[in-house]
């Protein structure tokens, strides 16, 4: 970066503090960077590093009880620490922007969107009228499909994409010189994420606007920006370029962090996740060396005692570690578990058929509409095996655990067996023992485990009801299965609010084995983790596979995790499996063009360049489904194929197409694999 | 992975709002207030300086002096004594009706808000139905039908006419509960509903219950004062602040103010102090 160049956004030294009950807790420490103008600045973490506080600090955004206690903030070469309430206001109305997380809370409710977005152009002085012809001319700029008519709806008719497209237009209508991006695609599906990351990289080409960006997904981050910093602990431990910064992580943490993720190619069969020992700092712990220390494998003494300077790597590339240089060779970290395996009925052998869904269809009724949510899916899962289930929000995912676990009844003519054994519809027709056979791990462990109730006795009164022990005896059996699953015994007593997000996320395991399970099905069970918390839970689950012989439906929107963990995959979409197949055949093409489309929006995190096949327009209502195939309108490989007209008017059925992989598509394998190549 | 720290960094969520509430200035006001109120409700007899029925025939309708301290009634009674001993009544009254009606009307919400469907909307409409009958009227109504008044028909009217209100709030904070997925996580281990609702869900809504509890028992206090001083609530001759007031205010247009102030005072006094806890508690648990 050249220093005749005033950055747009510089940060230097600063510190953040939050009040938290009558206490300073610093939540930033001596964060510096910069951010030159048309450069796009990743900041990367986990869940509490401070990556908002940073955000909100640079626009002089902080909650009421946050408050600057250190360093300067630099806009165009102004200090904005000390300037009055009337100036922030103004750089926030002509300089500065923000997107959130959340679109749908990012949106009045109340107002049309149209006059939602009039209403910045007016604040700068617009007449009415042209305010909304702007308005309209920032959707056409970000890509909505008739701006016009989306211009008179609220934000409850748009789905998630156009409304984050919606909070970029706002966002951009002031022409702002930078935008700052909290996790922008976060709660967005794969194929949406991919469309507005497109497009925020178009609009930095055309707008030349400054971008702070900050994700927990490195992937994102690799593909978005072009430099990078690392935020652990509120404190700036490595930074660079971002090729340079993924190419040569240089602090532990970095290296911890990339290491974590189950990439491209990893399998539970031959690898094994690292894990990042220990856990983050809670918010203002007083340092006296390196924030990292206690849970480096590097750290000595001198990190502890002695706070380490930013060194530099190559170039800009920095690391504040003063062991820089033997990063990348950190010994990785691994870790075993050992349970006590507790012998159960799992007579069968792996990979003998144990779990047979077949024909199983559910429709909803909606202020009088039938909606089909699934339809006609047929399923098979072996003993010993995991089941990936992959799809977009609302493709049926979560239906069909229900659907399995009985919470939910099937329609006339579905059927559910177990070993062999027909189940009854619905839960509470099926004896103990089926019940138990099948349980779930749920995504969100805050709504699954009860908030009021001890750990041991949410794990000991599953194990009572589901396996008929006494009660002294299941708390026995409780505290064993929670050590099994590493929530150490001094925690049995607590409540769940008192536990991390992993731990809470054991216990909920430990409940789901309380039954001597054979299936568990698992709904996005790591979604809501941090990659270095996931990782260890997947190993757990992995573990306790091998261990038990247990079989996992494995539902995740996460395809790097599904890959890792599935020995079979399902992908859904509309309700319909569209590919089902052992893991390496779905996974290694030729694809279903939907799995092929699902697949190239995976942001990449070592870096390559992969041709995105899009998916053009939204998903549609399961109560309206188009006719023919239900991809045809959206499908990237309809058009050329030869096969339209069939498309259009048939629905395919779930053909075998090789021994063991079947697809629900007219183009033939063939054609398929000549157009994917 | 070693969790170590959750526990030590995080209090419990329970004692750290408690801690919160200690600090809040309303709430310790309000605290104060009624535990004046309530220990004199117990041992009233022991700060009271007379007993509350003796009359001095020296010194009827006297002002308040260091002798007695409200002054006397007009039967030369002294009004601090009645005061004090008075509390008893108009709190173990409000108390078991407010008790009642929590208690009834959290089962219905309870059952309504976890079933839904058809008999929750029945029995809705039901509720709706009571709670539109106006609770004096049914009261004097009461009275007349049985020809005397009596604190068990009060508690049992005051405590069906707050029925539908607590079962409305229950049954919405149900609601919500019952979505989470630890009620599926309950039948997934063959729990019956009873166990469900009683031990999974009511746990959760205990707070909204505790909230609503107190909005009620503030709104029974002055219910039993109005009944009393209409002499409708009460067995007749009771020392009870509302009786007071009816048998004194037509004394305040010979000037003779203060056996009339005092009673109704501690009516308002009581009736702020659980206001203001219920402020607290909803403020403190962000209901």
């Amino acid at each position: 970066m050249s220093t005749s160049i005033t950055p747009t956004l510089e940060l230097r030294g600063l510190e953040v503090a939050y009040t938290v009950r009558g206490i300073d807790r610093q939540v930033l420490r001596d964060v510096s960077f910069s951010i030159a103008p048309g450069e796009a600045y990743g900041l990367v973490g986990e869940s509490g590093c401070g990556k908002s506080t940073a955000a909100f600090a640079a626009m002089r955004y902080l909650p009421r009880n946050g408050k600057i206690t250190g360093g300067s903030i630099l806009f165009e070469g102004k200090d904005i620490v000390d300037i009055g309430e009337e100036d922030v206001a103004q750089l926030r109305r002509s300089a500065i922007s923000m997107v959130y997380q959340n679109p749908a809370t990012a949106l009045n409710p109340t107002i049309r969107i149209g006059k939602q977005i009039a209403e910045v152009f007016e604040l700068d002085g617009a007449s009415k009228s042209d305010a909304l012809a702007m308005a309209q001319a920032a959707l056409t700029k970000v890509q909505i499909s008739d701006p016009a008519q989306v211009m008179r709806r609220y934000a409850h008719q748009l789905s998630g994409g156009m409304a984050q497209r919606v909070v970029i237009a706002m966002a951009l209508a002031s022409n702002p010189r930078l935008l700052v991006m909290d996790e922008p695609t976060t709660g967005l599906d794969a194929t949406v994420e991919a469309e507005v990351l497109d497009l925020v990289r178009e609009l930095r080409r055309d707008t030349g606007t400054a971008v702070l960006f900050i994700s927990h997904n490195l992937g994102v981050i690799r593909n978005m920006c072009d430099r990078v910093g690392v935020l652990y602990a509120g404190a700036l431990v490595e930074q660079g370029a971002t090729a340079d910064l993924f190419n040569n992580p240089s602090h532990p943490y970095t290296v911890g962090l990339l290491r974590c993720i189950p990439r491209g190619g990893l399998h539970k069969s031959t690898d094994r996740l690292d894990t990042i020992p220990g856990t983050p700092p809670a918010l203002g712990t007083h340092f006296d060396g390196c924030v990292f220390a206690a849970r480096c494998a590097l750290a000595d003494d001198k990190c502890r005692t002695e706070l380490p300077q930013m060194v530099t790597i190559s170039g800009a590339h920095v690391a504040r570690c003063f062991h820089s240089d033997k990063a990348s060779s950190m010994p990785r970290s691994v870790e075993q578990i050992e349970i006590q395996s507790t012998p159960t009925h799992h007579l069968a052998n792996v990979g003998e058929s144990l779990l047979d869904v077949s024909h199983l269809s559910k429709v909803f009724t909606q202020d009088g509409h039938r909606i089909r949510v699934i339809n006609d899916v047929s399923l098979s899962l072996g003993v010993g095996e995991t089941l990936g289930l992959v799809g977009e929000s609302g493709s049926g995912k979560t239906t069909i655990a229900k659907l399995v676990l009985g919470l939910v009844a099937p329609e006339e003519g579905g059927v559910i067996k177990l070993d062999g054994k027909g189940l009854a519809k619905t839960l509470n027709r099926r004896d103990v023992q089926d019940v138990g056979a099948m349980q779930i791990v749920f995504q969100n462990p805050d709504q699954a485990l009860n908030r009021r109730h001890s750990v041991t006795r949410i794990v000991s009164r599953a194990v009572e009801r589901l396996r008929g022990f006494s009660a002294q005896s299941s708390i026995e059996r409780a505290r064993e299965l929670l050590l099994g699953m590493r929530v150490e015994a001094t925690l049995h007593g607590a409540r769940p609010v008192q536990l991390s997000g992993g731990l809470k996320q054991r216990v909920a395991i430990a409940r789901a084995f309380a039954g001597a399970p054979q299936i568990v099905l698992c709904d996005e069970p790591t979604s809501a983790l941090d990659v270095s918390v996931q990782a260890a839970i997947l190993n757990l689950l992995v573990d306790l596979q091998k261990q038990d012989k247990t079989s996992f439906i494995f539902i995740s929107h996460d395809l790097g995790v599904v890959r890792y963990i599935s020995d079979r995959i399902a992908v859904l979409y509309l309700g319909r499996v569209v590919e089902f197949g052992a893991s390496q055949r779905v996974f290694n093409g030729p694809f279903h063009p939907y799995t092929e489309a699902l697949l190239s929006s995976v942001p990449n995190i070592d870096g390559s360049i992969r041709k995105r096949i899009p998916l053009t327009g939204v998903v549609p209502s399961p109560s309206n489904p188009p006719s023919g195939c239900v991809l045809n309108p959206r499908c990237p490989r309809k058009v050329g194929s030869g096969y339209e007209s069939m498309c259009e008017s048939e629905e395919p059925n779930l053909n075998e197409v090789e021994p063991g992989h079947f697809m629900r598509c007219h183009i033939p394998m063939a054609k398929l694999k000549q157009l994917q190549s | 992975m070693t969790d170590k720290t959750a526990k030590q960094t995080q209090q419990t969520e329970l004692s750290e709002r408690l801690a919160v509430l200690k600090k809040n200035k309303a709430f310790i006001v309000g605290a104060s207030i009624l535990a004046f109120w309530v220990f004199s409700a117990i041992f009233g007899k022991l700060i009271a300086r007379y007993d509350q029925d003796f009359m001095d025939y020296e010194a009827v309708n006297s002002a308040p002096s260091l002798k007695y301290w409200f002054g006397t009634d007009q039967s030369g009674r002294d009004v601090y004594s009645r005061v004090i001993v008075g509390s008893r009544i108009i709190i173990v009254i409000s108390f078991l009706a407010t008790l009642l009606g929590a208690f009834i009307g959290a089962s219905l919400g309870l059952i309504a808000g976890y079933l839904k469907g058809r008999f929750d909307m029945v029995l809705m409409r039901i509720l709706e139905a009571i709670s539109a009958i106006p609770v004096i009227i049914i009261a004097l109504l009461a009275v007349a039908a049985i020809g005397r008044s009596s604190s068990i028909i009060t508690i049992l009217i005051i405590g069906l006419i707050f029925t539908p209100n607590v079962a409305r709030t229950v049954r919405a904070a149900v609601l919500g509960e019952s979505e989470l997925e630890y009620v599926a996580a309950a039948k997934l281990r063959t729990e019956k509903t009873g166990h469900i609702l009683f031990r999974e869900v009511l746990p959760n809504v205990l707070p909204t219950l505790i909230v609503e509890f107190t909005v009620r028992l503030g709104y029974a206090i002055f219910a039993v004062a109005t009944l009393s001083f209409l002499g409708a609530g009460l067995e007749a001759g009771s020392p009870d602040w509302g009786t007071q007031v009816a048998d004194t205010w037509s004394l305040i247009f010979t000037n003779i103010w203060w056996p009339t102030l005092f009673p109704s005072l501690a009516i308002a006094s009581i009736a702020v102090s659980i206001n203001l806890i219920s402020d607290a508690l909803l403020e403190v648990f962000e209901l």
